[in-house]
């Protein structure tokens, strides 16, 4: 199969970045090193290219009530111009994936939604679209989108553009252009930085690309690959589906039912709120180990007899706080912090305990 | 003169004493080397056995016996400075060293014309 290129592509190549294959798409996983582009983030502003990530456009007079129904977050509620985190669930209470929803009108939304699951949300949300009055359009082919993130990221971004940044409050959005070029502008990302999602139609998109790197030269802005966008979430303890997210489990599991609204109709709305009631079979927690060594994916979490008692889903030596942390599922009786429990990294047992999440709290405004 | 694995270790043979790395190539495909989980000193090893991880910040990578033999001393000080298997890893970061009881298997090894020659160099 080949893989799918971003606009953005040449650029990588000229920049001397590492590409690797990630959900069908050749990406930059790092440029310099993951540890300097990680720390460019947290202490300044690092610009990723995101482009592989899905556009679906819901239209028409159902639009809202739709989206309402396809989610478990409110997206009646939203202003407009306003955006939801939230997780489209199965029937089941599983997550078919975790989405962005930006509402322009009730007629209006944006869906942003994972690389890996672009078709497969698309083929959900028109099976489940009988009974709406709407248009669904998967235009992730036509977009550019570039995060920029970090605590200088405002102050590069206000350079070049002729939307007041000032005005756009955290999960918010503006449309207007930047440097003249027609974009989507929103503060979001997914560092716990401060900083901003820019989308684009293609064919501007080098430009952009450029120039941004060009204005944050004095402020110390770096290109940052897919390596750094894992560990900066990580640290964040933001979810990523796949890991802490899938068709399996839950949003309840996973730590999201602050996403969950209970006052209104959506899909696997019954199945979460028997889960709920009957008790979390996992439950996410954030994990330090004590001794020498690194939790992976897919890592065995045991107690001190050595039974079986959950996963590890993402697990790092994190570049910001130099400890060995993991975000892990476990079963009920060690949730508590200050846990111990151990972690099999292939034959080694090592001590671990339950530490409290985020890992790492950035400059991110809420 | 070193010799080279497919898998991408590096083996330099001192009497006895086979010394096992990894080589550039590999670590330029891991990333900075942030842990590194050695084998036992006095371990039994066979040829081509996972013996020990090599961690960057990305993944982890196993690293195999070159050689059959007996582990007789492991690089300690990457214990507190792992970075020494990506500043330097055919020299200070080497891993460890194995007592061979099969000098032969030596033979088998590429020369580094031959490993270059996978690695695309």
């Amino acid at each position: 199969m080949n893989l799918k290129r971003t606009p953005l592509y040449q650029e990588h190549i000229d920049l001397g970045a590492r590409m690797v294959e990630f959900a069908g798409w050749t990406m930059p996983i790092q440029y310099s090193t993951l540890k300097e582009e990680h720390l460019s983030v947290r202490n300044n502003a690092g610009m990723f290219d995101v482009s592989h990530m899905g556009e679906i456009f819901i239209e028409g007079k159902d639009a809202e009530k739709f989206v309402d129904y396809l989610v478990t977050n409110d997206v009646t509620g939203l202003v407009p111009y306003q955006i939801c985190y939230t997780p489209m669930c199965n029937y089941e209470g599983g997550v078919v994936d975790d989405i962005l929803v930006y509402k322009f009108y009730h007629n209006k939304i944006l869906l942003v939604v994972n690389a890996s699951n672009t078709e497969k949300d698309y083929e959900w949300i028109l099976k489940n679209s009988g009974g709406f009055n709407v248009e669904i359009r998967n235009e992730s082919d036509s977009y550019t989108q570039i995060a920029l993130q970090g605590p200088k990221a405002q102050e590069i971004l206000n350079e070049i553009s002729g939307v007041d940044l000032h005005n756009i409050k955290y999960y918010h959005f503006e449309k207007g252009p930047v440097d003249g070029i027609e974009c989507i502008v929103s503060r979001t990302g997914y560092t716990g930085e401060d900083g901003f999602e820019l989308y684009l139609k293609n064919g501007s998109s080098v430009y952009l690309w450029r120039k941004l790197l060009e204005v944050g030269k004095f402020m110390g802005i770096k290109p940052a690959g897919l390596g750094c966008r894992d560990t900066l979430r990580f640290e964040a303890a933001l979810c990523l589906y796949g890991n802490e997210l899938s068709d399996n489990i839950s949003p309840l599991e996973a730590g999201l039912k602050w996403t969950m609204k209970s006052d209104k109709n959506f899909i696997g709305k019954s199945s979460l709120l028997k889960q709920n009631e009957e008790g979390l079979p996992y439950r996410l927690r954030g994990i330090e180990l004590l001794e020498k060594g690194i939790a992976r994916h897919g890592s065995e979490v045991l107690d001190e007899n050595g039974e079986n008692i959950g996963w590890i889903s993402t697990g790092y030596l994190s570049p910001t706080l130099q400890k060995s942390i993991a975000l892990g599922f476990l079963k009920p009786g060690y949730r508590k912090i200050g846990t111990e429990i151990v972690v099999a990294v292939r034959n080694k047992k090592i001590k671990a305990k339950i530490i409290k999440t985020p890992f790492y709290k950035g400059s991110v405004k809420r | 003169m070193a010799k080279y694995t497919k898998t991408h270790e590096w083996v330099t043979v001192e009497g006895e004493l086979a010394i096992v790395g990894i080589t550039k190539y590999a670590v330029s495909q891991l990333g900075e080397v942030v842990f590194v989980e050695l084998p036992e000193e006095g371990q039994e090893v066979e040829k081509g056995e996972s013996i020990c991880n090599v961690e960057s910040t990305k993944s982890a990578s196993e690293v195999f016996a070159p050689v059959s033999g007996i582990v007789r001393s492991v690089n300690e000080e990457l214990e507190d400075s792992p970075e020494l298997v990506s500043e330097d890893p055919e020299n200070k970061g080497w891993l460890f060293k194995i007592e061979m009881n099969r000098q032969e298997e030596v033979e088998d090894l590429l020369e580094e014309k031959a490993y270059n020659e996978i690695t695309g160099d």
